[in-house]
């Protein structure tokens, strides 16, 4: 199935397709595809809105597959992965899920992603990006073998309220007991196995599905039928976008770059920056980036991704920040942008200069709107506030709810 | 050493006997752990046959500063020399051989040996004036720091201060191919030749190579500083400069261990606080000075756990293969070499008759083969220090070019091959030299790997180029002699400036090391 030479060349077929691509494509009413990674997916199946409020009131599905997929072996497995990534691998437990960043050398953020371990000697990396140079290149001097394993595994992401009660309904016993970043491997009614994490990118209750290519339309259908009186409904990615950032997540190329593939100087932004110090641990002993990530922190921090709420209800994307209402003083300018349909509120993740990114300060928001192309230009109050946004107790209550 | 000790040098190699030195002269407690049973590393003699006796890497001392021999004592600790001011012969077949000294040339046109005096003195002015780069810790770009700022500054200054025509013509010439500089100034295919050998020598270059004019000056500013001895040769072989090193070292104080080899470095909190040896033991002290070269030092000594991915990735891309083999022959005869004077025999000959000769001998080495015709310095020791053979008997000890670090067939096979090679392109200088062979040795590039314990068997540890040179050797991120990891040095010749038995980089290692503990 990885074997390259089966496929049509690439320059007849650009984008692969996912094990899921023909159920997509038949739920798909608007025809609305992007490239990922890659691969075409789907941007939305019917309306942004319906989409999200699928995760938000009953239960989505989006295929997962295009994430890239590392496997991590060897007996220096827990070593590498503890020098590449900022978290202590080491206190990650067999069948846990953890969140983790990676860095160069100057501690600025290549990629997130999530590492699993499902054995002792054997982790499983998942990303966003491609960077199996960097993994390599990491692995000099380690007892490692590191394989792209992204073709061999089918994905999908399960999010929303009744996401627990549809893996039950499934086949998926004791699904609600896994308590957020478990997994486990489960075996449907009808003999699918499959492997099931508490993880995903909406900040909801939520799953994520791992399974060989070809259970994926199986699976599919069977999580339609399990789905259908819960509201179950596919999503694309512009939903899911929505949800992100309601719960605060970064997106790789949005809110930051990856210093392996950017030109400027300056444009590479450390965990701190990023408001993800919490995915540190410095006392771990050596990991890539660790002596800037020290002189940093010593240093103190010079700018910062923060949460914003901002007056009115117009969308503040790719805003331009400043610390006053005529605009003299340029303080910052905010990544990613959204009218919260949950919240109610205007929010927006922004990078902004000391000392006008702590709590409750107050900076002034740029946004042009263009109306049947008449440009207006209004600047908006925004205040700096606590995130995620939204975040709901039923993401971490344990057993979940399966209603 | 009862005390722990200031620091911890590993590898006595003559780098890191100067540095020990040093610091042992400025009151540092230092010990020095060489994993061979002799110190020495690439300047030592060693048996390669019974009763004959070599310099088993470098066979000739001209870059070693006389501030350096000054200021440890080293004639006060047994360093004499049994040649001096040695004459550089470029052999031809035909016994008309042209002979280069500072005192004048022989053999050669009246044109060109008038144009020979003007390049050497304008090319030797351009070396006095980047003398003082080798002496320093280079500058850092972009730190702000005044240190480095100023040390810029110098350089350009340096740079500048030659006057605006020498100036231009620096500029013009220092990024050119070696080849087109001596077309440009001599008729004489052979001086064009040898010329260019001494750019190429003990590089991975051709003449043709743009950075060969680079190797050129750096050769002549290594040996700008070196006294009154100019190319010499120590009496007892090179292993009597690392003698008289270690020598001094014990004299100022040092500890010097051999046999002992280091299995990695003792980190604690971000910090080299010691070392572990192969049997387990472990010798604590307030900082570590590796001698070995970067990718041993970082790759093995340290290790990469300690390290930033991107970091590793350049010190694996550090080019540090060697392309330079070395030939030993013991002789039951002086060697024949036709129409040979005495003077001439003490001094150091090339074979290397033509800029073309060279570049053909380096084009096989690109593709994994060796040079049909190879280019080679050779010196015969024993014309003047009979002492390395039995009486009547001789050496004969030549560099090779071009032997590349990995040849196609293997270097089990080919070896024996390229000696054959060798000797016959010496016949054609030495009619019936086959005959007088005793006994051979060839170390190809990772002979001198395994029995010098320099990872590629490069003699400067690592190629000397304009991207691993000076302000960027061995590696952005360990220049200064420093290292990511806090108290963790290089003295040796991977850091600037580079190899040639010379010691500058243990000086400036030592220097460097005072500063950050004082």
């Amino acid at each position: 199935m990885n074997n390259v030479l089966e496929r049509p060349p690439h320059y007849k077929q650009p984008l692969l397709t996912t094990p899921f691509h023909d159920r997509a494509r038949a739920a798909s009413v608007v025809d609305q595809f992007v490239p990922w990674a890659g691969y075409t997916t789907v941007d939305v199946y019917t309306t942004v809105e319906q989409e999200y409020f699928a995760i938000r009131n009953a239960c989505s599905v989006y295929d997962l597959t295009p994430m890239v997929k590392y496997r991590i072996t060897g007996p220096d497995a827990e070593n590498y992965l503890n020098r590449l990534v900022t978290r202590d691998v080491r206190r990650i437990k067999l069948g846990r899920v953890a969140y983790s960043v990676w860095c160069n050398d100057d501690g600025h953020l290549i990629d997130d992603g999530t590492i699993f371990r499902p054995s002792a000697t054997e982790f499983l990396l998942c990303t966003a990006e491609r960077q199996l140079d960097w993994l390599l290149d990491s692995a000099v001097g380690f007892d490692v073998s590191v394989t792209e394993i992204t073709e061999t595994i089918a994905a999908l992401s399960l999010q929303g309220p009744t996401s627990c009660s549809v893996l039950k309904a499934m086949g998926a016993t004791g699904v609600e007991k896994l308590r957020p970043f478990d997994m486990r491997r489960f075996t449907t009614a009808d003999g699918i196995e499959l492997t099931i994490s508490r993880t995903g990118f909406t900040g909801d209750l939520g799953y994520e599905l791992w399974m060989a290519p070809d259970d994926a339309i199986p699976l599919w259908d069977r999580l339609m039928r399990a789905g259908a009186s819960r509201g179950i409904r596919p999503i694309g990615s512009q939903a899911l976008n929505m949800a992100r950032i309601e719960a605060g997540f970064v997106m790789p190329n949005i809110d930051f770059v990856s210093p392996e593939s950017v030109v400027r100087i300056g444009s590479g932004r450390s965990p701190y920056e990023l408001g993800l110090e919490w995915l540190v641990d410095l006392e771990k002993g050596h990991f890539n980036g660790r002596r800037a990530l020290v002189a940093e922190k010593k240093r103190g921090a010079v700018r910062r991704l923060v949460g914003l709420d901002i007056e009115g209800n117009k969308p503040a994307e790719k805003s331009l920040l400043y610390a006053d209402r005529r605009c003299r003083r340029e303080v910052g300018a905010i990544s990613s942008a959204l009218w919260s349909p949950t919240c109610k509120r205007n929010i927006a993740l922004a990078l902004i200069d000391a000392p006008y990114f702590s709590l409750g300060a107050e900076v002034w928001a740029e946004i042009y709107l263009c109306r049947e192309l008449q440009w207006e230009r209004r600047v908006a109050r925004a205040k700096v506030v606590p995130k995620p946004f939204f975040a709901p107790e039923r993401r971490k209550v344990t057993p979940a709810w399966d209603r | 050493m009862s005390r722990r000790p200031h620091a911890i040098i590993i590898g006595g190699g003559h780098n890191g006997l100067t540095c020990a030195a040093y610091l042992a002269r400025a009151g540092k407690r230092v010990l020095v752990l060489e994993a061979a049973d002799r110190l020495g590393g690439a300047a030592v003699t060693r048996d390669f046959a019974p009763g004959f006796s070599v310099s088993g890497c470098a066979h000739l001392l001209h870059q070693l500063p006389r501030a350096i021999s000054d200021e440890l004592g080293l004639a006060r600790h047994g360093l004499t020399f049994a040649a001096e001011k040695m004459p550089t012969i470029l052999l031809s077949p035909e016994g008309t051989h042209i002979s280069l000294s500072a005192a004048g040339s022989t053999g050669l046109s009246n044109a060109d040996a008038t144009a020979y005096r003007a390049f050497m003195t304008r090319m030797r002015r351009f070396a006095a004036h980047l003398r003082p780069m080798l002496d320093m810790a280079p500058p850092r770009l972009g730190t702000g720091a005044w240190a480095d700022t100023s040390g810029l500054l110098r350089l350009a200054w340096q740079v500048r201060s030659l006057g605006r025509t020498d100036m231009r013509e620096l500029l013009r010439i220092i990024g050119m191919n070696v080849y087109d500089l001596a077309e440009e100034h001599f008729d004489s295919r052979q001086l064009q030749a040898a010329v260019a050998f001494d750019a190429v020598l003990g590089t991975n270059f051709g003449p043709r190579a743009p950075g060969t004019v680079l190797t050129l000056l750096y050769r002549l500013a290594a040996e700008n500083g070196n006294g009154a001895t100019a190319t010499a040769q120590p009496r007892g072989g090179m292993g009597a400069v690392s003698d008289a090193l270690a020598a001094a070292a014990r004299a100022a104080g040092a500890e010097i261990r051999t046999g002992v080899r280091v299995k990695h470095v003792l980190v604690r909190g971000d910090r080299a606080a010691g070392v572990v040896l192969a049997d387990g033991t472990t010798i604590e002290s307030a900082s570590v000075i590796s001698n070995a070269d970067p990718r041993t030092t970082f790759l093995h000594l340290l290790g990469p756990q300690h390290l930033d991915t991107g970091f590793v990735r350049r010190v694996d891309h550090f080019r540090q293969r060697g392309l330079a083999a070395k030939l030993h022959l013991a002789l039951s005869a002086p060697p024949p070499f036709r129409d040979l004077d005495a003077a001439s025999s003490r001094g150091r000959l090339i074979i290397a008759p033509t800029l073309d000769y060279i570049e053909s001998a380096f084009n096989a080495s690109k593709y994994g083969a060796f040079s049909e015709a190879p280019a080679m310095e050779i010196v015969l020791p024993t014309a003047s220090d009979p002492g390395l053979a039995p009486s009547g008997q001789h050496v004969l000890s030549a560099i090779v070019q071009y032997a590349p670090y990995t040849h196609t067939d293997g270097w089990a096979s080919a070896r024996p091959k390229f000696l054959d090679r060798i000797i016959d392109a010496l016949e054609s200088y030495a009619p019936g030299l086959r005959s007088k062979i005793v006994a051979a040795e060839l170390l190809a590039p990772p002979d001198i790997e395994t029995e010098f314990g320099i990872s590629g068997g490069h003699w400067h540890h690592g190629e000397l180029a304009f991207d691993q040179f000076f302000m960027v050797r061995p590696v952005p991120g360990a220049t200064q002699y420093e290292s990511p990891v806090a108290d963790f040095f290089l003295c040796g010749a991977g850091a600037h400036p580079g190899g040639g038995v010379m010691g500058v980089a243990g000086r400036n290692a030592a220097r460097q090391v005072l500063k950050k503990a004082a």
